[in-house]
């Protein structure tokens, strides 16, 4: 079900983001300001934005999850979360390399910009935390709707915050169209265009591997039902054949 | 901070790139681990499909 189309997405998502990331250092120009380092913000930026709607989408799902009560939505907006905590991680790492080569530290605590999507991130730490700590599985998949829609609608908000305090040291590159000219725009949208098609396919592969655990699991449990002794099926027993002797 | 040269921001940028190439290999690797547990685990179920429905295990074959 959710293996159909994995290969021709997962070819293309190859193509493109190899295409992005040749482009980054082939075709966009070395940023005058910053030098080769800016290169960095090619693949730390669409992760930043993909991961931070991912956060999102799983909200969305959560909701659809709590409206129809159909648990798909919910493991659905569980795999979303997953694979934007990895994303998040990802920001992080690169966000500190580049941090610590432009401005000389791995990590300013006065920044709104980092500070924020560090408190986004281990928000979003303690979503698995949660969950797994509640045994009963509608429970489960209901609390963890709640969270997962809670937490999307502050990302946003969170996101909003940011853009309006004042900027430390964190350039705000998307905060109009004249910041991204020519060839570094173009590389950026289909370095942006990469990373999102590589979560929708990591997202299609765990989906894909979760619903064969699933039918895998009822599948077993069909079996054991099948293999498991039940009552003695009644034989019709001849008169005088094996009956009590009296 | 003025900008890097090449050889400064070279390790930097490479090592951005091997964070980004190495979270997703670590995810794939990960991801591959459960397929062959899963693969395991449909091994299993199909040995107990094979006792259940009475018939003879079946014999390894190539490729």
């Amino acid at each position: 079900m959710y293996g159909r189309g994995l290969r021709p997405l997962a070819i293309v998502t190859l193509v493109v983001l190899i295409g992005g990331l040749a482009m980054a250092f082939f075709y966009a120009p070395v940023d005058a300001d910053q030098g080769v380092i800016q290169k960095i913000f090619y693949i730390h930026v669409p992760m930043a934005i993909v991961a931070l709607c991912g956060f999102v989408a799983g909200g969305v799902m959560g909701a659809a999850h709590l409206s129809s009560g159909d648990r798909r939505w919910d493991l659905r907006s569980y795999v979303a979360i997953h694979l934007s905590l990895i994303m998040g991680v990802g920001v992080l790492v690169t966000g500190s390399i580049w941090a610590r080569a432009a401005w000389g530290h791995w990590w300013v605590w006065q920044e709104p910009t980092l500070v924020s999507f560090l408190v986004v991130f281990l928000l979003y730490a303690t979503y698995q935390p949660l969950r797994f700590s509640i045994e009963d599985p509608h429970r489960q998949a209901r609390y963890a709707s709640a969270f997962a829609i809670i937490a999307g609608a502050f990302v946003p908000l969170n996101f909003v915050a940011v853009r309006l305090a004042q900027p430390l040291t964190h350039p705000r590159v998307l905060s109009s169209t004249g910041n991204l000219p020519g060839e570094f725009g173009v590389t950026f949208l289909v370095c942006l265009a990469g990373v999102a098609l590589l979560f929708a396919t990591l997202w299609k592969y765990e989906m894909a591997s979760k619903h064969a655990a699933e039918q895998l699991r009822a599948l077993r449990s069909r079996l054991a039902e099948a293999e498991a002794p039940g009552p003695p099926p009644r034989r019709a027993v001849p008169a005088g054949v094996g009956g009590p002797v009296s | 901070m003025p900008a890097l040269s090449l050889g400064q921001a070279g390790p930097y940028v490479a090592g951005a790139y091997l964070a980004f190439l190495g979270l997703i290999l670590v995810y794939v690797a990960i991801m591959a681990g459960r397929l062959s547990r899963l693969e395991r685990e449909l091994e299993r179920l199909a040995a107990l499909a094979r006792r259940v429905g009475g018939e003879p295990p079946e014999e390894e074959t190539g490729p």
